[in-house]
């Protein structure tokens, strides 16, 4: 029995997941909790949030999401890509900035929209 | 020169004003002004680059830039003025706002009701007195938020964190994804101020270590930050000799507590709550000044951006009552009063005649409590009780008072915690 904190939501549920049955999770509150549970023991993953730089907007930051959640061992590539990244006013929340970032199926996208200025 | 006199005037155009503005527009007020002392509308939001907003509201997991556009697009398609740039100076007994922008110069504006939605600010090293010297590297979470979300700047290569509050909490993940070094997570308190899920997904994700009641007593350094020394503290929380441990870190980011920005509504001379720092408010998030209101992180410290706009909703909602309709009736109000375990509530006073069906009541407790009910009681009476697995400080709690229970309450109510020892 392995016990863990469900990031699903900001409730917190405290799971009990049991790897020799199947992976039966209990303690959880939803459905997406039991999904959580099964799927961090056995292929866990996480949304990755930061931000890239742009040019012509007020600030210098843009701040970008991977559309879905990305196996955790591929964050810190995944960063590195974003770390290469170099946009330019206007960008609109939810603009595709790389697809299908390091072979994970997700894409980064803004999550901001950004006006060009004057 | 004398200018038009506004249904309502909105201070601060972050996540709570948003909602406020946009309910009251909703309820058919027409003329209303939001107040924004930043460049642009969204407050805290634009930094909070991380996703976990809006699982409430939207159903959906958002960012915070994203949460906060959603409501930018919604505002949008009303006829709300929006004033950025501009700071707000007073707010006076008869409803006139002075306030100051490179623009429109000095101007006192006239509303018929206010929402006051100002938000709070971070608690500084001078607040909680950490001995040492005085360099450089030393950071509120927060403004470290800004420095590398917004404008671009790595604050920092190896960092310890003191407080274990979301912000912090978040930092450490942010900091380590950027490439520094977090060596660790320090609280004074045995238990984390923080949500669960951040513990997990900011320090456990990355094998950064929590050190729960532990505390800074040195920083060091002359022109940077070279080194602090961290040591246990015991339950006075003083610190225990023999227990130091030493850090090499060039950067400490201080996550100890907001407090909310009520700087206006002291002026204004509206009754405060010493436990909340917030003003006192009744059930429709009015202050002791009729037509005022408050709400958000001006009112308590939430952990949710979405109960923000549950909360900033109803103030809106009911400044347009209040221009529409005018005040509410005077009556006694029932006081709620804390018991054991209860740190605060919001709302302090409950006017009967204002409550539709329930009351949504918002409460911190004192400590983390397992398995225990949350009692309702008036006199010796008790109307109401609510059973909880898990409660902790860190996390607000939220009951729903229904108008027939509280018909029963005799000038006061109480809410207290009782644990249940099997």
């Amino acid at each position: 029995m392995k016990e863990l904190i469900c990031i699903v939501c900001p409730r917190g549920c405290h799971l009990l997941v049991d790897e020799e049955h199947g992976y039966a999770v209990s303690g959880n509150s939803c459905q997406r909790g039991e999904e959580y549970g099964k799927a961090e023991l056995t292929r866990p993953t996480r949304v990755v949030t930061s931000t890239v730089c742009v040019a012509g907007a007020a600030y210098p930051r843009c701040p970008v999401k991977t559309n879905a959640p990305i196996p955790k061992g591929e964050m810190f590539r995944v960063m590195d890509e974003i770390a290469k990244v170099r946009l330019k006013a206007p960008v609109h929340i939810g603009q595709v900035l790389i697809q299908d970032i390091c072979g994970t199926k997700a894409d980064l996208v803004a999550t901001c929209d950004l006006p060009a200025l004057g | 020169m004398r200018e038009k006199t506004y249904d309502l005037i909105v201070v601060g155009g972050g996540p709570a004003g948003l909602a406020a503005a946009c309910a009251a527009w909703e309820k058919g007020l027409k003329d209303i002004l939001i107040l924004e002392r930043d460049q642009r509308l969204g407050g805290i939001l634009n930094q909070c680059i991380h996703n976990g907003f809006g699982l409430h509201y939207f159903k959906e997991e958002l960012t915070g830039p994203e949460y906060a556009g959603r409501f930018v697009k919604m505002l949008s398609d009303t006829g709300v003025e929006v004033s950025l740039d501009t700071m707000v100076l007073e707010i006076t007994p008869e409803r006139r706002v002075h306030c100051v922008s490179s623009k429109g110069g000095y101007r006192v504006l006239e509303a018929k009701s206010i929402v006051l939605s100002m938000g709070c600010r971070e608690r500084t090293r001078g607040a909680i007195g950490i001995p040492g010297t005085r360099p450089a590297g030393v950071f509120t979470a927060g403004a470290a938020q800004r420095y590398v979300n917004m404008e671009g700047y790595m604050v920092g290569r190896r960092v310890v964190i003191l407080g274990s509050g979301d912000i912090g909490l978040i930092m450490a993940r942010r900091m380590t994804l950027e490439g520094a070094k977090v060596l660790a997570c320090v609280e004074v308190m045995p238990y984390s101020g923080g949500l669960n899920r951040n513990i997990v997904q900011c320090l456990q994700d990355y094998d950064i270590p929590l050190y729960l009641s532990h505390t800074i007593t040195q920083i060091r350094g002359r022109d940077r930050v070279e080194g602090i020394t961290v040591a246990q503290v015991d339950e006075a929380r003083r610190p225990i000799p023999g227990t130091e441990i030493q850090f090499d870190c060039d950067t400490i980011l201080l996550s100890v507590g907001l407090i909310p920005e009520n700087e206006l509504t002291r002026q204004a001379g509206i009754e405060m709550d010493g436990r909340t720092n917030g003003a006192v408010v009744y059930e429709n998030m009015e202050t002791s000044l009729p037509g005022v209101f408050a709400c958000g992180n001006v009112v308590h410290v939430h952990d949710l951006v979405d109960f923000v706009t549950g909360e900033s909703q109803r103030a809106g909602a009911a400044a347009a009552a209040y221009v529409q309709r005018g005040e509410t009736p005077p009556e006694d109000p029932l006081e709620v009063f804390c018991g054991d375990g209860v740190g605060y509530t919001v709302p302090q006073h409950l006017r009967l005649a204002g409550v539709d069906k329930a009351v949504d009541v918002f409460f911190r407790v004192r400590r983390i409590c397992k398995d225990s009910v949350i009692r309702v009681t008036s006199g010796a009476e008790q109307l109401a009780a609510y059973k909880r697995d898990h409660m902790a400080p860190g996390e607000m709690e939220h009951i729903v008072l229904p108008k027939a229970l509280l018909e029963k309450a005799v000038g006061q109510i109480t809410v207290s915690i009782e644990e249940v020892t099997a």
